[in-house]
C-alpha cells in the first residue's frame, strides 16, 4: 500500500509541522488514510506519534526524530532523515529512501525500520524489540545496549558494534571495525537464517542470507552474574 | 546546543548572494543558539601591505574617526572606518601582529574580532534574526563565510563570549559542544604567550590551534592535534583565508551535515539550515565522519 494520487496533500511552505502532526493525529479518528507531506525541508518531528494505520509520503528530506514513537503507520522519506528517525517506535513500517543520521530507530520496541542508504553513529541504540535493516554500512556504536530486536546491516558495521548488548540480534555482511564491549560473533544456525530471510525480503534487500554473519551478547558483563542479581 | 553554518562558493552567483543564504541558514538556527549569533565574512582582499581590523566597543558612541586619526599618525594609510552596528572595520596600512599590538596597549577598551587580509568577524548577543538585521547581512557578498549561533552553558553571555573566535590572521573557530580540559589548557596556552578574553572553553579550543600554527602545524595536522589535546564534545567548523574546515570529535556528539553542488559546499548542524540554499534537495549529502578533517579551498587568491 503506498500513498496514491488521491492523498491528502500537505505542503510545509505554508503549513506548520504541528498542523501537519494534528491532521495526522485527528486521521485516526477516521479521516484520510494516505497523506503526502511536501517541501519538509529537514523539519523535525515529521509524523510523529501517529497512532493509526496511516500511509504517509513524505517528499524530501526530514529532520530530527521522523515517524518517532510510530504505532502502526507506514511512514516513506523520499530524502534523508536527521537524528533519531522512528525513535521509540511501538509498530507499523517506516522507509527511508535515502540515509539516517544517529541513533535510527533509537530505543524502538517493535515494528520495521528499512533504510535504503547508511546510517551513521548509534544505529538501533538501546533496542527493545524494533526490527532495522540498514541496506548501506551503519557508523560506530550499533545497537549499543541492544536489549531485543534484530538489526540487519548489508554493508559494514563502525567501531565498537554491540557494546554492552542484552538479547537483540545482529547480521552484518560487510566488515566489522570492531565488536564493543560483551558482544561476540555467534553461530548462524537455521532459524537465523530463516529470520535474516525474512527480513531482507521485507525490507527489499537482495542479499543472500548466507553471505552474513551474527553477533550478539556474550553474556559475561556484570548484569549477567547471578551472584550480582541482589543489586538490582 | 548551539548551531554552525559555513558556506563556501564554486560560483559568482552565489558569491553575489552568499550573506543572504548565510542570513537565512543563521534564521533557521536560531532556535539551536538564541542567545548570541556572530559571522566570519570573507571578501574585498586589503591591498598588499595592508590588513583589515575589525572592532568591537561596548560604547555605543565611540569615536571611531578620531581612531582613524590615531591610526593614521602611527601607520600611514588608513581606511575610512566603516560602522557596522556596535562594530567598526579599518583597513590599515601594516602587519598584523604589529597593528594588535598596539591597540592592546594604547586602546584596551576595544576589542579586535579579526585581523587579516580578507577576514570580517562581527557578533553580538541576542536573536540571531535580528543580528542579521542589525549588521546588513543579507547584502553582503563573499567568497565564504561561517556562522554561529549560540544557546550558552558553561560562560557568560555577551559579544566577547560569542563565535566566532579569531585563531590568527585570517583565521577563525565556530564550536557546538563542551569542553572538560579548558582550564588548565588555557593556563598552559598562557605560558605559551596565546592571550585570552575572556573564561570561554571554545576561545581555549581557538588558543590552541592559534598555538599550533604558530609552532608551524599546517591547519590539517593541527586539528589532528585537537583529537588529543581536546577533551570533550565539539563540531568545530575553522574558517581560513581560502576556505574553511570541518572536524568532530571522535564520537560525533555534535550533529553535523554538509552538501555539495556545483555552486557551493555548505555545512551546519541540521539540514533544515542547508534546506535553504538554491538547489539543495538535489546536492549531494552526507555527515562527516567523526574524527575526520574535511577541508575546502579555492586555490590560493594572490
Amino acid at each position: 500500500m503506498s500513498a496514491t494520487a488521491a492523498a491528502e496533500t500537505v505542503d510545509l511552505a505554508s503549513a506548520s509541522v504541528r498542523e501537519l502532526n494534528q491532521r495526522l493525529h485527528d486521521a485516526a479518528g477516521g479521516g484520510p488514510a494516505a497523506w503526502r507531506v511536501e517541501n519538509p525541508s529537514g523539519a523535525h518531528a515529521l509524523a510523529a506519534g501517529l497512532d493509526a494505520e496511516l500511509d504517509v509520503e513524505i517528499d524530501g528530506h526530514a529532520g530530527y526524530y521522523c515517524a518517532g514513537m510510530n504505532k502502526h503507520a507506514t511512514v516513506r522519506v523520499a530524502g534523508n532523515v536527521g537524528v533519531g528517525v522512528a525513535e521509540n517506535m511501538m509498530s507499523g513500517l517506516v522507509v527511508v529512501e535515502g540515509s539516517a543520521s544517529q541513533a535510527a530507530g533509537a530505543t524502538g520496541r517493535g515494528g520495521l525500520l528499512v533504510i535504503k542508504g547508511s546510517a551513521s553513529a548509534r544505529c538501533g541504540i538501546s533496542m527493545k524489540g524494533i526490527d532495522i535493516v540498514v541496506h548501506g554500512s551503519i557508523g560506530h556504536a550499533g545497537a549499543f545496549m541492544g536489549q531485543k530486536g534484530r538489526l540487519v546491516v548489508c554493508g559494514d558495521a563502525g567501531p565498537d558494534l554491540g557494546d554492552s548488548i542484552y538479547e537483540a540480534r545482529l547480521y552484518v555482511r560487510g566488515e566489522v571495525a570492531g565488536l564493543g564491549a560483551d558482544c561476540i560473533e555467534k553461530e548462524m544456525r537455521d532459524e537465523h537464517t530463516a529470520e535474516l530471510r525474512e527480513l531482507l525480503e521485507l525490507a527489499g534487500a537482495d542479499a543472500d542470507p548466507a553471505d552474513f554473519r551474527r553477533y550478539g551478547s556474550a553474556r559475561e558483563l556484570y548484569t549477567f552474574d547471578v551472584d550480582n542479581a541482589g543489586s538490582y | 546546543m548551539c548551531g554552525i553554518a559555513g558556506l563556501f562558493s564554486k560560483s559568482f552567483a552565489t558569491e553575489e548572494r552568499l550573506g543572504s543564504h548565510l542570513s537565512a541558514m543563521l534564521s533557521q538556527l536560531a532556535d539551536r543558539g538564541p542567545d548570541s549569533a556572530g559571522v566570519a565574512i570573507y571578501r574585498d582582499p586589503a591591498p598588499s601591505g595592508s590588513v583589515k581590523v575589525s572592532l568591537f566597543c561596548e560604547e555605543r558612541d565611540y569615536p571611531w574617526n578620531r581612531l582613524e586619526g590615531e591610526l593614521a599618525e602611527v601607520f600611514g594609510s588608513v581606511s575610512e572606518p566603516k560602522q557596522i552596528a556596535t562594530h567598526a572595520l579599518f583597513t590599515v596600512e601594516g602587519e598584523g601582529p604589529q597593528l594588535q599590538r598596539w591597540l592592546a596597549d594604547e586602546h584596551p577598551e576595544l576589542r579586535v574580532m579579526s585581523i587579516g587580509e580578507h577576514i570580517e568577524i562581527y557578533k553580538e548577543m541576542g536573536d540571531p534574526r535580528q543580528f542579521v538585521k542589525d549588521f546588513g547581512l543579507e547584502s553582503v557578498s563573499a567568497s565564504h563565510a561561517l556562522g554561529h549561533t549560540r544557546m550558552a552553558t558553561e560562560s557568560r553571555v555577551t559579544t566577547e563570549h560569542s563565535h566566532p573566535f579569531s585563531t590568527g590572521l585570517d583565521l577563525c573557530l565556530v564550536h557546538n559542544g563542551s569542553l572538560s580540559n579548558h582550564n588548565r589548557l588555557r593556563l598552559e596556552l598562557r605560558r605559551e604567550g596565546i592571550e585570552f578574553q575572556t573564561d570561554n572553553d571554545s576561545e581555549v579550543a581557538a588558543g590552541y590551534l592559534t598555538w599550533r600554527l604558530q609552532q608551524g602545524d599546517d591547519l590539517e595536522t593541527a586539528l589532528n592535534r585537537c583529537l588529543d589535546a581536546l577533551d570533550g564534545f565539539y563540531t568545530f567548523a575553522v574558517g581560513t583565508a581560502d576556505g574553511f574546515a570541518v572536524l568532530r570529535d571522535p564520537i560525533a556528539c555534535k550533529p553535523a551535515v554538509m552538501a555539495e553542488t556545483g555552486d557551493w559546499v555548505a555545512m551546519a548542524s541540521e539540514w533544515r539550515a542547508i534546506a535553504e540554499l538554491p538547489g539543495a534537495e538535489d546536492a549531494e549529502q552526507w555527515e562527516p565522519e567523526p574524527g575526520r578533517v574535511y577541508h575546502w579551498a579555492r586555490e590560493k587568491v594572490a
